[in-house]
């Protein structure tokens, strides 16, 4: 199986609603604003499609919330 | 993706406790992903903590852990690594812990140079108690035992280790996580004391007293205050003004307390002549 970011599938964002905290860190570290907050301020995966995997909502949830997982 | 560290963590204990926005969340999973790189075998891992915020970790990861007496984590994991020098020791601490309390340990470790990997999650505070000054509060700010501000210097954690005797000196943030986690795998590389600082951020007893705003606010102000050490040669002592530096602070090389206590058990048990 290749690895080159191309042959890729589209992201897939999963989101623990139960993990996040609402702090909004992932929101505003996302380059692509591909999350929104939800009404009680937790994160949404609102644009799934612009999304790079660069990682820094993963890498940046305080709560281990959020895991983008790329579809093969 | 969090499946690839998943194995690391009780999950049957998550969420875990910190307040929304802490850094120590990020802290930690910044640990998780370098242990996954070292490629450690989970049962020859050890993660000793003291107490405090940051001492909740070792309860969060699926290692050999401890949760032992304030400040003293370090003397745990001396014993442990001396009983057992072939584990992979990480000792995590909070800056109260690592600097008051457990002070003397620390320094004793960093002149002893024992192969253990610390790392400080250094949130300027002691949150768990509610919010008293710790040593590595900067001077000039609110915390409940300085309502009028604190007129004490503060510790350069990183600096303390240097002149100790570490072998290994990094200190990252972390909104700087991915830099945190390549510290903490050449921190663990090194044969010796090593010592990673991780600057994170408290909202609730340090940065709503000190007027810091919101955890977003807290984490872009690591992003802006920090400088990588290696760009710092090329600035003005104008342009660093109150900045800090990241990266890797310092590296030496000097005898690891284990394997000189070996040679003097060989010695005394005569395998090996004076």
């Amino acid at each position: 199986m290749s690895n080159t970011l191309l042959q890729l599938g589209p992201s897939e964002i999963k989101i623990k609603k139960h993990w996040c905290k609402a702090c909004g860190i992932c929101i505003a570290l996302c380059p692509k604003d591909v999350l929104e907050a939800d009404d009680k301020g937790k994160a949404v995966a609102v644009a799934p499609e612009k999304c790079t995997r660069c990682g820094m909502c993963e890498m940046h949830c305080p709560d281990f919330a959020i895991s983008v997982e790329v579809e093969r | 993706m969090f499946a690839q560290i998943e194995e690391y963590f009780r999950l049957e204990k998550m969420p875990h406790i910190w307040c929304p926005g802490c850094g120590h969340g990020i802290v930690l999973g910044a640990m998780a992903r370098a242990i996954k790189q070292l490629g450690y075998d989970q049962d020859k891992t050890v993660v000793v903590s003291g107490i405090g915020c940051s001492a909740r970790a070792s309860g969060y990861l699926d290692f050999n852990t401890l949760h032992t007496t304030h400040g003293r984590a370090l003397a745990f994991a001396t014993g442990i690594k001396l009983a057992d020098p072939e584990l992979n020791i990480f000792v995590v601490m909070g800056d109260g812990d690592c600097t008051a309390i457990g002070g003397n340990h620390f320094i004793h470790a960093a002149r002893r140079n024992i192969d253990l990997n610390a790392v400080v999650f250094n949130n300027n505070i002691y949150g768990m108690t509610g919010g008293q000054y710790s040593p590595t509060t900067p001077q000039n700010k609110r915390a409940t035992t300085a309502p009028y501000r604190t007129i004490e210097r503060n510790f350069d954690l990183a600096e303390l280790a240097k002149s100790a005797g570490a072998t290994f000196v990094g200190r990252g943030t972390a909104y700087h996580a991915k830099m945190l986690t390549d510290l903490i795998v050449n921190g663990a590389k090194n044969k010796g004391f090593s010592v990673v600082e991780a600057i994170s951020q408290c909202p609730t007893s340090y940065g709503r007293r000190n007027k810091m705003g919101d955890p977003v606010d807290m984490i872009k102000w690591q992003k802006e205050q920090a400088v990588n050490i290696k760009a710092a040669g090329n600035m003005t002592q104008e342009q660093l003004g109150d900045k800090f530096l990241i990266g890797v602070l310092h590296q030496d090389e000097a005898p690891e307390y284990t394997e000189t206590y070996q040679e003097i058990i060989d010695r005394a048990q005569g395998t090996v002549k004076k």
